[in-house]
């Protein structure tokens, strides 16, 4: 009986070649403090597969963190739409689980309350929900500090505990918006290189959002860099050496040479504009 | 055993500037009092109103009522008032984070309210209560509920916006996502709020009690006191207002670190 069930076709069925997530035409304007409009996002298009890992980098202002928050469905953009499995995004879902700049921890709750409230909101029954989060914990290596409050841990294991709390929601798609910003080089590349095995296990689509590229080519599968503001796309980069990669492959090496000169004139153009404005 | 001592040390830092203050305010005062420039009638000396704050837990005052006494009805009034001027104030300032047309309108109220001291309303109070504890309770209830009002709408509007975007995101949406985002973020906020509406609520009753003469409560028994002079008595009386007002501080404090250090607020000393 069941497994005839799962064999009737679902009725909101995703068509075969739908992008898992996709911005059509998609552009977004502020108002700054003095009312003037500033254009984030030019108008951009972009088509993720399902299992992706998409890295956007870019000159500061760029637009990649507005386009984030738009396909996390945080902000609305002002034409074009987002869409996820071919169905407008019109509002933030657990589906879509963002991991920000700050590890956004709710402060009050233990760092194992933290990931049970996630679990709460997907609907994970009361007693399931401390197992699960600390078999999450575990993954990210925290286990031991379930019981911290955020503030106890340090800056790489309160990123840490954002990423087992995004996981928890057990998301198709993880947005990521600098995660690891704030950390210091060597905390960075491991969190990377734990990044990269969890997600060789989870295969969930990824989008992340850096301005590193030595990260972006390390983690991606396709690295999209945007131009100076207002952001548009100007090139794309396929990465396939296999995974896992280290960090030392030659290969890599060759391939970030390459974005890193083009990222530089994209932000020698800022840096032009910025000045004439002075 | 440097633990030890280093914690000693930090103990001695914390109490040594208390009591020199407290020290110092005593030799003052008692070398005043022994210059002969007042008399005892005047300026008893610290030694007279010592004798007198312990005689006024048996002896009653000539109001009928010993110290204890007083300090309980000032205190059940002060519980009363300050809990029903909590919930209103809190309502209010509940609905004006809510909304703002009402943060506009009913908040511009409550900012001018609090520039109106609450002792103010007493001779209204009267005329409409009469020479009773419910005039006394409005003054305490109308002193509390603009700083509660206040302190709850801005500490809501105070949440870090990230928090409720990464609630937001994991799916907490209206009332799940006020209650078990925004609200827990905004009690840091709330509770210092607490704490300078009870100070408010205090000050109103000591106020209320002195003037509305009758009755009980430390305020009346001031009053009773300069009514037939003893002056160490009034010194014995304000020194018990005193410690049941730090006694409370400290409740509302304790209640503050602990908040405070569960969200790892609380500097490093």
């Amino acid at each position: 009986m069941r497994a005839q069930r799962s064999l009737v076709a679902v009725p909101d069925a995703v068509p075969p070649g739908t992008p898992k997530l996709a911005a059509r035409g998609v552009s977004k304007t502020f108002r700054n403090a003095r009312g003037g409009v500033v254009s984030a996002l030019g108008e951009v298009d972009l088509s993720i597969a399902d299992g992706e890992f998409v890295c956007l980098i870019g000159p500061s202002g760029c637009g990649k963190t507005t386009l984030l928050n738009l396909f996390a469905g945080l902000d609305r953009p002002d034409t074009g739409e987002i869409l996820m499995d071919g169905q407008p995004v019109t509002r933030p879902s657990p589906q879509r689980a963002v991991l920000f700049q700050d590890p956004a921890l709710f402060p009050w709750l233990s760092v194992r309350a933290n990931v049970e409230f996630a679990l709460e909101l997907i609907g994970v029954p009361k007693s399931e929900r401390a197992d699960r989060a600390m078999g999450w914990l575990r993954r990210v290596h925290l286990g031991r500090f379930a019981n911290a409050q955020p503030h106890e841990l340090s800056g790489g294991m309160r990123s840490r505990a954002a990423l087992a709390r995004a996981l928890a929601c057990q998301p198709q798609v993880l947005l990521a918006d600098e995660p690891f910003a704030a950390l210091d080089a060597q905390t960075r590349e491991i969190l990377q290189g734990e990044l990269q095995e969890v997600w060789s296990e989870t295969r969930n689509t990824f989008v992340f959002v850096t301005h590193n590229v030595r990260e972006a080519v390390f983690l991606a599968d396709r690295v999209v860099l945007m131009s100076a503001p207002p952001g548009t796309f100007v090139a794309e980069h396929r990465i396939t050496a296999p995974r896992p990669r280290e960090f030392e492959d030659v290969l890599l090496s060759k391939v970030v040479v390459d974005i890193h000169d083009h990222l530089l004139k994209e932000v020698e153009k800022v840096v032009e504009r910025e000045r004439e404005m002075a | 055993m440097s633990n030890g001592n280093a914690r000693w040390r930090s103990t001695a830092e914390q109490i040594f500037p208390r009591l020199a203050a407290i020290g110092v305010l005593l030799l003052a005062w008692w070398a005043t009092a022994a210059s002969g420039l007042f008399s005892p009638n005047e300026l008893p000396s610290p030694g007279a109103v010592l004798d007198a704050f312990a005689e006024s837990f048996v002896t009653p005052d000539p109001p009928r009522e010993s110290i204890l006494q007083a300090t309980q009805a000032s205190l059940v009034r002060l519980v009363v008032g300050l809990s029903v001027g909590i919930v209103i104030g809190t309502l209010i300032g509940l609905a004006m984070a809510a909304s703002p047309t009402v943060q506009r309108s009913i908040g511009s109220l409550m900012a001018g309210l609090q520039a109106l001291p609450s002792i103010s309303w007493l001779p209204l109070a009267i005329l409409w209560f009469g020479l009773s504890e419910r005039a006394i309770l409005f003054v305490v209830i109308i002193a509390t509920i603009p700083a509660m009002a206040i302190a709850s709408a801005s500490s809501i509007r105070l949440v870090p916006p990230l928090l409720v975007r990464a609630g937001r995101t994991l799916g907490a949406r209206s009332w799940i996502l006020q209650r078990r985002v925004v609200l827990p973020a905004a009690v840091p906020g709330y509770v210092a709020g607490l704490q300078s509406a009870w100070a408010l609520a205090w000050r109103a009753l000591m106020a209320g009690e002195l003037i509305s003469t009758g009755g009980k409560g430390l305020g009346h028994l001031l009053d009773a006191n300069r009514q037939v002079f003893l002056v160490s008595r009034i010194f014995a009386v304000m020194l018990m207002i005193i410690i049941v007002g730090m006694a409370v501080e400290a409740l509302f404090g304790v209640l503050d670190r602990r908040v405070r250090s569960k969200r790892g607020l609380l500097a490093a000393t």
